[in-house]
């Protein structure tokens, strides 16, 4: 089959699957032009593969962290070696992961395709963004050699800035400017956004995907650039010796976690909204149906990005924050938990009267659903005043914001991940493998981190080495659904490599769903589109009145 | 490893109870929210599985109502836990009058427990039951976070401020004492126990264990030492004025404004005496920055704490 | 694609919604650089509010006629930077360069005034650091107002010479004749980064050279 740029989108969504002849993969070859591109798409894969990469090095230490907890005593490794890995799995998996993930890998490939614009409006920017984060990471791995970190992946001061003996000014200079990888990218999304959309594509048509985007970007535009002031002042404090966050000279730890939160409790939304997208788009394809109450799922995602920069303080209810500001604080916090109780329903919602299959991008949403409202309603106790006091610290928010963070954004990442294979690549995955890793990975989820919440409410404090004797049946319940996960990640590593070269060939639309990106080639063309598609209906045309050719 | 497998903390302070009770409250909204959704999630998916290829399900756009109630009853429900726990954490927030003073010092990696009668513990914190005991806590390093599970208790300790934890034991036993927060490489060592006693043992271990001075003692001892006499004194000449009885009332500064006499107030008067004089001083008195440890500013406001006025004191 | 500029990347439509896009993401930044140096403005705030006196004793350290001559020129180099993007779009090469120079040229002084500021402080050790000296009773405020007036105003000269930067590109480019009414969008994006970055200046001013004085 050849490919035909002047056939009509509807027909080729009918066509047995072919590959184009020439696509944004192909169009030339050698390292240089990988380096060198500006395509969206290919910048796409340049994240996806770095960070796969630091996935697995911040998995690596979580692996670990397990195995140092299967007994209490600590004698596995030195509690210097074990702050250390605590630390860099959370700084890895946090800024070189999570806050990436989505945005830089599927955003990145998808965002102009779904508006129906041939590029990001920036494309260099969204290179350098590239460049900058790799840049970003080597000194956060620089760090991770020499000298090592142990300040928490949260920096407190005054033990970063003065008491720790390890690399703190090279991991406070990588997250410095990997923060400005993450600008970038929001800014070119916000204006591709606002100004790229295809001519009839109004905002209410956009598709959830981009609706979770635009408010991500708006965090990543609004919140990064604090961190950043942080991070220098964090690190002019350690090479000069002023005494901005410490009190013996004046200064005031406390401002510290003031400025760090308020990035850092966004940087969560970062971490959850675009998951959130994910979750919309196969949602509606896997049961054929629009989003139910499509603008109350919207303005959610608009809802979470503004009430979360308002709520930063509910880290903070037992230091000597005021006891009014903390009542506030806790009251914003609960009403942010509004808008993601509405997704959870309208996602719900959606399947009634569906037509639902089972396909595996479709286990993770159902996965997500499930454990992002355990994780969600887990953060329902931490905004709680009295109950914070004494899960805060603990395991509990351990295994809370792991239900959201691995529980919610890595399986909608992996769902994305195979929703959008075929699209990125051409060829399927192999769905019966693809499956039973799915469940591999939900069952593992579930024994590492669910005895955690117990373990936190018994009192055990998170970034223990050591702890008491009788917590350890618990730990080795999460040791032993961890080494379950760890091998639930390894399963698709291999099947989505193999598939690349041996996986069946898609065609454009092997999922049948609706969007802008299902209406181009698989692997799409480097301009994406043979011309500049006109849209004349809402998102997610599944149903019949909606759809003119069946 | 399977010596003793609890699933739940002891209960051990009065607070306790109160804390557990809200939290089963919120338990038990999660399992009803989490089993509702699994359910529905399970039970569409299962109804509405694909029969066909070519079936076209109806469009269902939303529905106000629906969107309405679920809103509404999430937010009825999380004001009831906002309301719950913030009554409760304001209790928190306010020892009782009369409370037993117990001070603390957390450094890199130990808690120093010192009591008003002059008894030093690391590690270990002796208290009577059935009796609010109230802590003053401050660090001499990085924050560190002073917690005990069985009393469903926490305070962060921060560089250069005081912080006050209370709690009313229930029980006679031994219960966790943690450090919550990371505080460096020997975090997790970082505790101990906490033992609570009858009054009557209580009473026996204090005796048991007795001390050269109590804590006022040792403060009269620092103020002479450290020449706080020499100026803080009652006579129509002295440079700095008298403390008898000052303690816990406000004081005019002058800059015009008013702050209470606190346990902050003396501290930042020690060590940077220049930031809030009392009206009517000259600013001479010199900072004692590293001077003075901790434990002996504890020691000093355990001290001025107890100066009551004399009668030649009332100028 | 009706009009096919050679600076119309390939990815627009046209070059009105090139410009647009553009100018949004240079407004999109600039909200992204107020948020920067208002982490640097809270904190500055926070420590104002615990010690006043301090701050207000250590800030007259700083040569308020110095300042005044920078605020005068950042004001006058306004002027000519609006000037500039008048220029090009009148599609006059001459006075897009004249102007551009002269941008450059009080830039340029500012940037000098501040090095003869820095060089003054550090004779009189107000450095922050090992090395500072500072006689009067708030010599730990001090400390912390120096802190800041360096992280502050040391930002904000980064800015300046990322801006002077930015202009010497301009002049290069409308050397080259790259300019016209039609495309002039570098020059009105730079435009925009140089008043944000005056008035940052306009708010650091008085914050830290005035306030407080008597």
């Amino acid at each position: 089959m050849m490919s035909s740029p002047t056939m009509h989108r509807e027909e080729i969504a009918l066509e047995s699957p072919w590959t184009p002849k020439q696509h944004y993969l192909n169009m030339s070859y050698g390292v240089r032009s990988w380096l060198l591109t500006k395509d969206h798409k290919r910048i796409a894969l340049l994240y996806l593969l770095s960070i796969t990469l630091f996935f697995f090095v911040g998995g690596f230490f979580a692996v670990l962290i397990r195995l140092e907890l299967m007994t209490p005593q600590g004698d596995m490794v030195q509690s210097e070696t074990y702050n250390k890995l605590f630390t860099l799995h959370g700084v890895m998996m946090i800024f070189f992961f999570l806050i990436p993930s989505i945005p830089a890998v599927l955003g990145n490939f998808l965002v102009p395709m779904m508006i129906g614009a041939r590029d990001l409006a920036f494309p260099r920017l969204n290179l350098a963004s590239w460049y900058i984060f790799v840049i970003g990471a080597l000194f956060a791995l620089g760090s991770a050699i020499f000298g090592g970190l142990d300040t928490g992946w949260t920096f407190y001061t005054p033990y970063s800035s003065i008491y720790s003996n390890t690399n703190v000014v090279s991991a406070a200079l990588g997250v410095f400017i990997t923060g400005f990888s993450s600008i970038l990218t929001g800014l070119n999304f916000i204006v591709t956004i606002h100004k790229m959309r295809a001519p009839g594509l109004t905002w209410f048509r956009l598709p959830l995907f981009i609706w979770a985007h635009y408010a991500t970007s708006l965090i990543m535009v609004l919140g990064t650039p604090v961190i950043a002031i942080t991070m220098v002042l964090v690190i002019l404090e350690r090479f000069f010796g002023v005494g901005i966050f410490d009190p013996a000279v004046g200064g005031d730890p406390l401002l510290f976690q003031h400025l760090f939160w308020f990035y850092s409790h966004p940087a969560v939304y970062i971490m959850i909204l675009p998951g959130m997208g994910v979750i919309s788009e196969i949602v509606a394809c896997f049961a054929r149906k629009r989003i139910f109450g499509y603008r109350f799922v919207a303005m959610a995602s608009l809802a979470i990005a503004v009430i979360g920069f308002l709520v930063w303080g509910h880290h903070m209810f037992l230091t000597s924050q005021s006891v009014y500001a903390s009542m506030i604080f806790s009251l914003l916090s609960f009403l942010v938990a509004i808008p993601s109780a509405i997704k959870v329903f309208n996602w719900t919602a959606t399947l009634y009267k569906g037509s639902v299959s089972y396909q595996t991008p479709m286990l993770y949403a159902f996965g997500f659903i499930g454990l992002f409202t355990i994780g969600g309603l887990t953060g329902l106790f931490l905004a709680t005043l009295a109950v914070d006091i004494h899960v805060h610290d603990t395991y509990f928010i351990v295994a809370h914001f792991h239900y959201i963070m691995v529980g919610g954004m890595v399986m909608a990442y992996l769902g994305g991940i195979h929703f959008w294979w075929p699209k990125m690549f051409g060829r399927l995955y192999p769905e019966g493998w693809a499956r039973f890793a799915a469940l591999v990975i939900f069952v593992g989820f579930n024994l590492t981190f669910f005895p955690q919440f117990v373990l936190g409410y018994l009192g055990m404090p998170r970034r223990y080495h050591v702890y008491p004797e009788e917590f350890q049946v618990l730990n080795v319940m999460s040791s032993a659904g961890a080494s379950i996960l760890g091998v639930g990640y390894l399963i698709p590593m291999v099947y989505l490599i193999w598939s690349l070269k041996y996986g069946h060939v898609a065609g454009p639309n092997p999922w049948r769903a609706a969007g802008l990106e299902w209406e181009t080639p698989s692997p799409p063309i480097t301009h994406n589109f043979e011309s500049t598609p006109v849209v004349q209906r809402g998102a997610y045309p599944y149903s019949p009145e909606e759809v003119q050719v069946v | 490893m399977w010596s003793g497998f609890p699933l739940f903390p002891e209960t051990a302070s009065t607070v306790a109870g109160r804390i557990d009770n809200l939290y089963f409250f919120l338990v038990s909204v999660t399992a009803f929210f989490t089993l509702l959704i699994f359910l529905l999630v399970f039970i569409f998916a299962l109804k509405y599985r694909r029969k066909s290829e070519t079936e076209r399900p109806r469009p269902i756009t939303g529905s106000f109502f629906l969107e309405f109630i679920w809103i509404g009853v999430p937010l009825v429900i999380t004001l009831i836990m906002f309301t719950w726990g913030a009554v409760l954490y304001f209790d928190l927030a306010r020892p009782p009058k009369g409370a037993l003073d117990i001070y603390v010092v957390g450094k890199q990696w130990m808690w120093k427990v010192q009591h008003p009668t002059g008894q030093r513990e690391i590690n270990e914190l002796h208290i009577p039951i059935n009796r609010p005991v109230r802590l003053t806590m401050a660090t001499e390093d990085v924050i560190h976070s002073f917690y005990i599970p069985a009393f469903r208790i926490k305070k962060d300790v921060e560089p250069g401020k005081y912080s006050t934890l209370w709690f009313e034991a229930t029980q006679t036993g031994e219960f966790h004492l943690f450090c919550a927060e990371y505080c460096g490489t020997r975090h997790s060592l970082m505790g101990g126990k906490v033992v609570a006693l009858e009054p009557k043992q209580y009473q026996a271990w204090l005796s048991g264990g007795a001390a050269d001075e109590t804590l006022e003692e040792a403060g009269a001892r620092l103020f002479q030492q450290l020449g706080c006499v020499t100026c803080h004194r009652a006579d129509s000449g002295a440079r700095g004025p008298a403390l008898e009885g000052k303690f816990g009332k406000p004081v005019l500064l002058s800059s015009g404004e008013t702050v209470i006499f606190d346990e902050a107030y003396t501290r930042e008067s020690i060590l940077n005496p220049r930031s809030k004089i009392v009206a009517g001083y000259p600013t001479v008195m010199p900072t004692f920055q590293g001077q003075i440890s901790e434990e002996g500013l504890l020691q000093l406001i355990a001290f001025i704490k107890s100066l009551t006025p004399r009668q030649e004191g009332n100028q | 694609m009706s009009e096919a500029h050679p600076a119309l990347a390939h990815h627009f439509e046209d070059a009105e919604q090139q410009h647009e896009a553009a100018s949004l993401g240079m407004w999109a930044f600039l909200i992204t650089e107020i948020m920067f140096f208002g982490g640097l403005f809270a904190g500055y705030a926070v420590y104002r509010m615990k010690s006043p006196e301090g701050f207000a004793e250590a800030s007259h350290h700083l040569d308020i006629a110095l300042g005044g001559v920078n605020t005068a020129v950042l004001i006058a180099s306004s002027l000519t930077m609006a000037l500039t993007v008048r220029a090009a779009q009148m599609g006059s090469r001459r006075f897009l360069m004249l102007f551009l120079i002269l941008t450059i040229a009080l830039g340029s002084v500012f940037l000098g005034v501040k090095v003869v500021e820095y060089t003054h402080k550090f004779e009189e050790s107000l450095i922050p650091g090992r090395h500072f000296n500072f006689e009067g009773m708030y010599s730990r405020t001090a400390e912390m107002f120096f802190f800041f007036y360096f992280a502050m105003t040391g930002m904000h000269a980064l800015h300046m010479i990322i801006g002077v930067g930015l202009m010497l590109a301009l002049l290069v480019m409308a050397h080259r004749g790259r300019f016209s009414p039609e495309y002039y969008s570098p020059v009105e994006l730079s435009g925009l980064y140089w008043h944000f970055v005056y008035i940052v200046w306009i708010f650091l001013f008085p914050l830290l050279y005035l306030i407080g004085r008597h």
